[in-house]
């Protein structure tokens, strides 16, 4: 196994759920927990691919797919904010619903070829000996998802509207009675992390695979929401855990290549074994879990009269 | 000279209830005015319109002659009236300064927020540390965050909601210093209360608002309080009689109890101990979040301990849970009405099922007595007045003051040795209060021991026996009421809190 190839194979597989867990983070950080990131991923993956096949551009295909999670997205944030649905049952509504609605548009682009996205052409640092290869010689998505993490991150602690966003997930009845607006700061939210899941979904389709298949996300969405959780809400290790989670993929992949001795489901199994496992380690010590989780997550909000 | 404020005929009615049927009175710049009223008499509704949250049906509000008509907080606060909230608008989570900057129009950048916050609470002697999570601090504390968010906007108009219901009477001393400050900087101030001794001792006007019209208005210093409550109830009050009575053997015993929270801004129990007997009434202060709650778990057996810390009549039960000391006769009533001591949306029979099937055999082979259990629960409403339909209503149907009764009634109903009770009044109107009173009274008359965990020091004072405090999670050592002074009852609860006194630099020219 070459390592200069497991590394950058590991920036192109985390890229999905790095982007996903970003937009999820957000999300949550205004209080609202979408389980629909599976439904929304594969929404993505397929108006994404559509759009790039039939305008033979990849980048077009990655806005028409964050538009088309985003428009998912914001049936969930019609259900949960304005008829005040229950928000988990909502959410896994949402991924049945997605998964169901990507196979319908799906049917016709199996087999189908989408427009190649080149990699971005990065004078001097792609020659740098192994940094180049591993580092420099992505496609743009590679680092839209990186100075997506970084964007994020200053937001959230540096502007005022971060502080309004995290103020409104910690507590939103204060929040509310201070006047901000809880609800529409909440839709903002669920838009921008459906765009987000969208863009990992298309990101799947359109480059990691890169084909249309029925079902293609195949958990990545439910592994985003996990790495939310694994990084306590906590940008910089949504990055961690995302590449973490990427390298363990790339990783088993190369040892079915490689022919271990070891049945090929138990490799399979290994990347979700072992976010469970980081989970429950990380969530061992109740205090500081309760401590980083926003106070409102879940809780439906209904402005009191 | 023109009002600074005048309200003229609000009206705001919900379905089923007019919270404020045309009120009208006004406040003078620099004026400490007192909104007096019972729970439910529309205080909170009036405020929530003059701040913008709640939009009149009727009336106007003209402010310092100009028509004044808030759509939003914002425009509240551009208008320079700012709002100290009953239940903190704070987020735990967050720094002092982050909390500050969220109640602010145009807040500075941080660095220039922290010296204000720093600069402002010097002035009016309330210390705060912008850097810290809001998490950490105590009660008093998030109060004074509260307040310089307010101060920093130089408000013209402060209103204070239930300001002094969390603080021990020192701290309540250090706020009123402050506010005396700036009132004679003339700042008006909008005081909400229904502790009348503290709108003797600071406010010169007041308006009394009764079922949500304004029943009258006085200068509070030429009234006792006791003509203040009779103008706020409108009926005569009878406080409690104890009546003598003889105290029997240790029923609850608790040595040592140490409770670690399970929550990350709560309070862990440390090394209680204090012994009840038969027919004593222990009551417990402090300010909230010092551990009531643990305490309250501890001994209902919601949280399980080393079984030699809580004995009850000789038996240890520490390591017992609920149902088992209730077949020992330990029965509780927590402070969350609406979700801990009644399920919301179970009907009153099924909530008095909940807690009563073992001690008055409501269940057999598993099956459950239901036409027992209503009668039981028909008891209750009768003994106990509460004003409903009948059983079959949910718990989440009833006001406040009678859901109150029943969840107390249902308790005292079975005949406790030991009951543990949690601010047993909060909240409830003044009538159904006395009524709760008496009943804890009863009750520990017929031999039970009675352990009243309370932030009201009235209360308290009323119907125990001997009086200890909860600090940071460690009780005092109980004292007889009889004799026990106020500044001694403030200490016991942890004085100002390492609070200072404020000490205005009154300005040049400027005279008290």
């Amino acid at each position: 196994m070459n390592p200069e190839l497991l590394l950058s194979a590991l920036m192109v597989a985390s890229t999905p759920i790095l982007l996903a867990a970003i937009g999820e983070l957000v999300v949550e950080k205004a209080g609202v927990l979408n389980l629909g990131v599976e439904g929304m991923m594969i929404v993505g993956a397929i108006c994404g691919f559509a759009v790039a096949v039939e305008t033979q551009n990849p980048y077009l295909g990655f806005l028409g797919g964050a538009a088309g999670a985003a428009a998912l997205s914001m049936i969930f944030a019609f259900l949960t904010q304005v008829l005040l649905s229950n928000q988990v049952a909502t959410g896994l509504a949402l991924t049945l619903f997605g998964l169901g609605f990507s196979a319908l548009i799906g049917q016709s682009y199996s087999g189908q070829k989408p427009p190649a996205t080149h990699d971005l052409w990065i004078p001097l640092l792609r020659d740098i000996p192994f940094l180049g290869p591993v580092l420099f010689r992505h496609d743009l998505m590679v680092y839209v998802s990186l100075a997506l993490v970084a964007l994020v991150w200053a937001v959230l602690t540096r502007t005022r509207i971060g502080l309004v966003l995290r103020a409104v997930g910690e507590n939103h009845d204060a929040a509310h009675a201070l006047g901000y607006k809880v609800v529409r700061i909440r839709i903002a939210a669920i838009a921008f992390g459906g765009a987000c899941a969208g863009l990992g979904g298309a990101y799947l389709s359109l480059v990691r695979v890169p084909q249309w298949t029925e079902g293609m996300t195949a958990g990545a969405g439910w592994i985003a929401l996990a790495i939310v959780v694994f990084a306590s809400w906590r940008p910089w290790r949504v990055l961690l855990g995302a590449y973490l989670f990427g390298g363990i993929t790339v990783l088993q992949l190369n040892l079915q290549a490689a022919g271990a001795s070891i049945p090929v489901e138990y490799l399979s199994m290994s990347p979700y074994l072992i976010t469970i496992l980081v989970l429950v380690i990380m969530s061992a010590d109740r205090t500081r879990a309760a401590m980083n989780a926003p106070a409102s997550l879940g809780r439906p909000f209904h402005a009191a009269a | 000279m023109t009002p600074l404020l005048k309200i003229e005929n609000l009206t705001k009615a919900y379905p089923g209830v007019v919270a404020n049927d045309h009120v009208s009175f006004e406040i003078g710049e620099g004026e400490v005015h007192a909104l007096l009223g019972e729970n439910g008499a529309g205080k909170s509704t009036l405020v929530k319109m003059i701040y913008g949250l709640v939009r009149p049906d009727e009336g106007a509000m003209t402010l310092r002659g100009g028509a004044y008509e808030p759509a939003t907080p914002h425009i509240a606060r551009q208008n320079g009236i700012a709002m100290v909230f009953q239940h903190f608008s704070l987020f735990e989570a967050l720094d002092v300064a982050e909390n500050v900057a969220l109640g602010m129009e145009n807040p500075p950048p941080r660095r220039e927020l922290a010296r204000r916050i720093r600069e402002v609470s010097e002035t009016y002697g309330l210390p705060l540390d912008p850097a810290r999570l809001v998490g950490d601090l105590s009660a008093g504390e998030r109060q004074r965050v509260e307040i310089i968010r307010c101060l920093l906007q130089d408000p013209k108009l402060l209103i204070m909601d239930e300001p002094t219901s969390v603080l021990t009477p020192q701290e309540v001393d250090i706020l009123f210093e402050t506010l005396r400050k700036l009132s004679t900087e003339g700042t008006a101030i909008l005081y909400i209360s229904h502790k009348l001794e503290e709108i003797r001792t600071l406010c010169q006007g007041a308006t009394i608002l009764r079922l949500g019209k304004v029943v009258g208005s006085c200068n509070p210093r030429e009234k006792s309080a006791r003509e203040l409550a009779e103008m706020m109830v409108g009926t005569t009050l009878h406080t409690p009689d104890r009546g003598g009575k003889a105290l029997g053997e240790v029923a609850l015993a608790v040595k040592n109890l140490s409770v670690a929270s399970a929550n990350p801004f709560g309070t862990s129990l440390r090394d209680i101990s204090f012994e009840v007997r038969k027919g004593e009434v222990l009551g417990i202060g402090g300010v909230a979040g010092n551990g009531q709650d643990d305490l309250l778990l501890a001994l209902s057996g919601e949280t399980r301990t080393a079984p030699g810390t809580i004995t009850v009549l000789g038996r240890p039960v520490g390591a017992l849970g609920p149902n088992e000391r209730r077949r020992l006769g330990v029965l509780s009533a927590p402070e969350e009405r609406l979700g801990h001591a009644a399920a919301p949306d179970m009907s009153l029979t099924e909530n008095a099922l909940l807690t009563a099937s073992i001690r008055k055999g409501l269940t057999k082979n598993g099956f459950l007595d239901w036409a027992g259990a209503r009668r039981f629960a028909e008891e209750v409403i009768a003994e106990f007045d509460v004003r409903t339909p009948g059983p079959t209503r949910a718990a989440r149907s009833l006001s406040g003051g009678n859901l109150q009764k029943f969840v107390i009634g249902r308790e005292v109903m079975q005949d406790p040795a030991v009951f543990v009770v949690n601010q047993p009044t909060w909240g409830v109107d003044a009538s159904a209060a006395a009524y709760i009173r008496q009943a804890l009274l009863n009750l520990a008359l017929q031999g039970a021991a009675i352990v009243c965990i309370s932030q009201d020091l009235d209360e308290l004072m009323e119907i125990s026996d001997r009086f200890a405090a909860l600090n940071e999670g460690r009780l005092s050592a109980p004292r007889p009421v009889e004799g026990l002074t106020i500044e001694e009852i403030g200490l016991m609860m942890g004085g100002a809190h390492g609070m200072e006194v404020a000490h205005p630099e009154t300005p040049a020219g400027a005279v008290a």
